[in-house]
């Protein structure tokens, strides 16, 4: 059978450094897979690359039979994403951000609003569809984006670190959403994330990926025996050493840190 | 289509609820009618140019219009910094519509805002020359609107960072406004001042507003509407280009 994510032999340069560097795997419809490894090693420009945000400076990039390069539009009707940060409009009211969510993405005028409330209700949402946005926590954000991203039926649904922040109910929550979908619809689910529990609980393969380079794949139990550990997090751990990594932040990202630390500070 | 529209409704939707924001945005124009329309007034008159009211309103809608469109391009710092840019970016629509559409929906907002403030001057005791050239008139303030939404998504796109981008926008937005010919009439300004206006085409779009309000004009009808039109192109293509480079 034909994989439903093929990432072969890619690379990704900025300037003088190689963000990932020759990158090849595969992930099967309807599979959990983890995509896992330290702060700047590559996930997120990996994820920019299938997800059409970034172009790969070299190498082939699959999903669900589209060239992702050569056919962005066709390969961006076929995924869902929820970002590492919110992506959602503020101002505007929980309905209002998967109205225009549908539009986007061409929904069925027939189908748009009765879909909307399937996905509002399962984040259960419903309620609370007239509320604008900014008025929500962080983790009824976190479920207004994963109903956003399903709302179009996406064959793939790219995750990074969508439990970042959240509390331990929350998270639980996320979960039990996105392994019923993966078991009802055959979503394939690609997700990254820095709680190796997760991964190991919830992923059926994972990939660890470090200096931009896949250092290991596999089963978390293929993971823990190739470096003879008990679990994932020592595994990992293993693969990946314990030097702590600097990221450097670029200006966007550097803004929002200020901003978050400026309103950190008036709350006090 | 409805790409283009619904991202026009987002910006219209955002505009209605900022509430106090839309009338600060009052603010500043009616202390120049006032305080130039009603203390000058007397000076301008008695040097035989009629009243200076009259004179003034024309140059204060588009000032409205400039000031409220070239602010607006924080919209797309705010998109970039806040993350909804990258709903847009990964959806199935050309970013050529995405800019279009919600740069349809500032320059809604600033006609709007040039539109009241017309009326405002109503109120305060303008009258125009002929209400048959109103339209007109709303057309031309469209077409500012138009132009500086687009130079502002622009340099929106271009700017990171908040603090930078209000400066960059005092920077051209006081000489743009007062080196027009938006406050006094061109025939016996120093010959440098006149240089700048004519090269300035904010000069332009005040002489078309105040033709069609006042059937007054510096420039010629014909001249005004065709350094509008060319102001237009070049500044939405500006405006566009600059949009797509934009990296998530």
């Amino acid at each position: 059978m034909q994989p439903i994510i093929s990432v072969q032999h890619i690379s990704k340069k900025f300037g003088e450094f190689t963000a990932v560097d020759n990158v090849s795997f595969e992930v099967q419809a309807g599979e959990i897979f983890a995509f896992l490894g330290p702060n700047g090693a590559g996930k997120s420009t990996t994820i920019k690359m299938l997800t059409t945000l970034l172009k790969p400076t070299s190498g082939e990039l699959q999903l669900a039979g589209h060239n992702v390069t050569k056919e962005p539009n066709e390969t961006r009707k076929v995924f869902g994403i929820v970002f590492q940060d919110a992506s959602l409009d503020d101002e505007l009211t929980a309905y209002e951000n998967m109205q225009l969510h549908a539009v986007l993405y061409g929904l069925p005028k027939k189908e748009t609003n009765s879909r909307i409330e399937e996905m509002l209700r399962l984040v259960d949402l419903w309620e609370r569809q007239k509320a604008i946005v900014k008025t929500f926590s962080g983790g009824m954000k976190r479920r207004l984006e994963i109903a956003r991203g399903l709302l179009h039926h996406p064959k793939v649904m790219f995750l990074d670190e969508p439990t970042l922040g959240l509390d331990a109910q929350t998270r639980n929550l996320l979960w039990n959403y996105i392994k019923e979908l993966n078991a009802k619809e055959g979503m394939t689910i690609f997700f990254t994330t820095h709680y190796l529990g997760e991964a190991e609980a919830v992923a059926q393969r994972i990939a660890i990926i470090d200096h931009g380079k896949i250092v290991a794949s596999g089963t978390s139990e293929e993971l823990k025996q190739q470096t003879g550990t008990t679990n994932l997090e020592e595994a990992y751990l293993k693969l990946t050493g314990t030097q702590v990594r600097d990221e450097t932040l670029d200006s966007a990202e550097g803004n929002r840190e200020r901003f978050r630390s400026i309103m950190k500070n008036k709350q006090r | 289509m409805s790409t283009i529209y619904i991202l026009w409704l987002r910006q219209i939707k955002r505009f209605s609820r900022s509430g106090i924001r839309i009338l600060m945005g009052f603010v500043q124009p009616l202390v120049y009618m006032l305080a130039l329309g009603y203390g000058l007034n007397s000076v301008f008159q008695q040097s035989g140019k009629g009243s200076y009211i009259q004179f003034i309103v024309p140059g204060i809608i588009v000032q409205t219009i400039m000031f409220t469109s070239m602010f607006w391009g924080a919209n797309i710092i705010w998109d970039k910094q806040f993350g909804f840019l990258k709903e847009t970016l990964v959806a199935p629509v050309s970013r050529m519509k995405i800019m279009f559409g919600s740069a349809l929906g500032g320059a809604t907002i600033s006609l709007i805002q040039g539109i009241i403030l017309f009326g405002i001057s109503i109120v305060l005791g303008f009258r125009p020359y002929n209400w048959a050239y109103v339209p007109l008139a709303i057309v031309f303030m469209g077409m500012l609107s138009l132009a500086i939404v687009g130079f502002s998504a622009g340099i929106g796109a271009v700017v990171n960072d908040m603090q930078a981008f209000v400066a960059v926008n005092n920077f051209l937005l006081i000489p743009l406004f007062f080196l027009s010919s938006a406050l006094f009439p061109l025939d016996n300004v120093p010959q440098v001042m006149k240089i700048i206006a004519y090269v300035n085409p904010i000069s332009y779009a005040v002489d078309a507003i105040r033709f069609t309000l006042i059937h007054q004009t510096h420039f010629g009808l014909p001249t005004d509407f065709a350094v509008l039109c060319a102001t237009l192109v070049v500044l939405m293509s500006f405006g566009s280009y600059r949009f797509k480079q934009i990296q998530a």
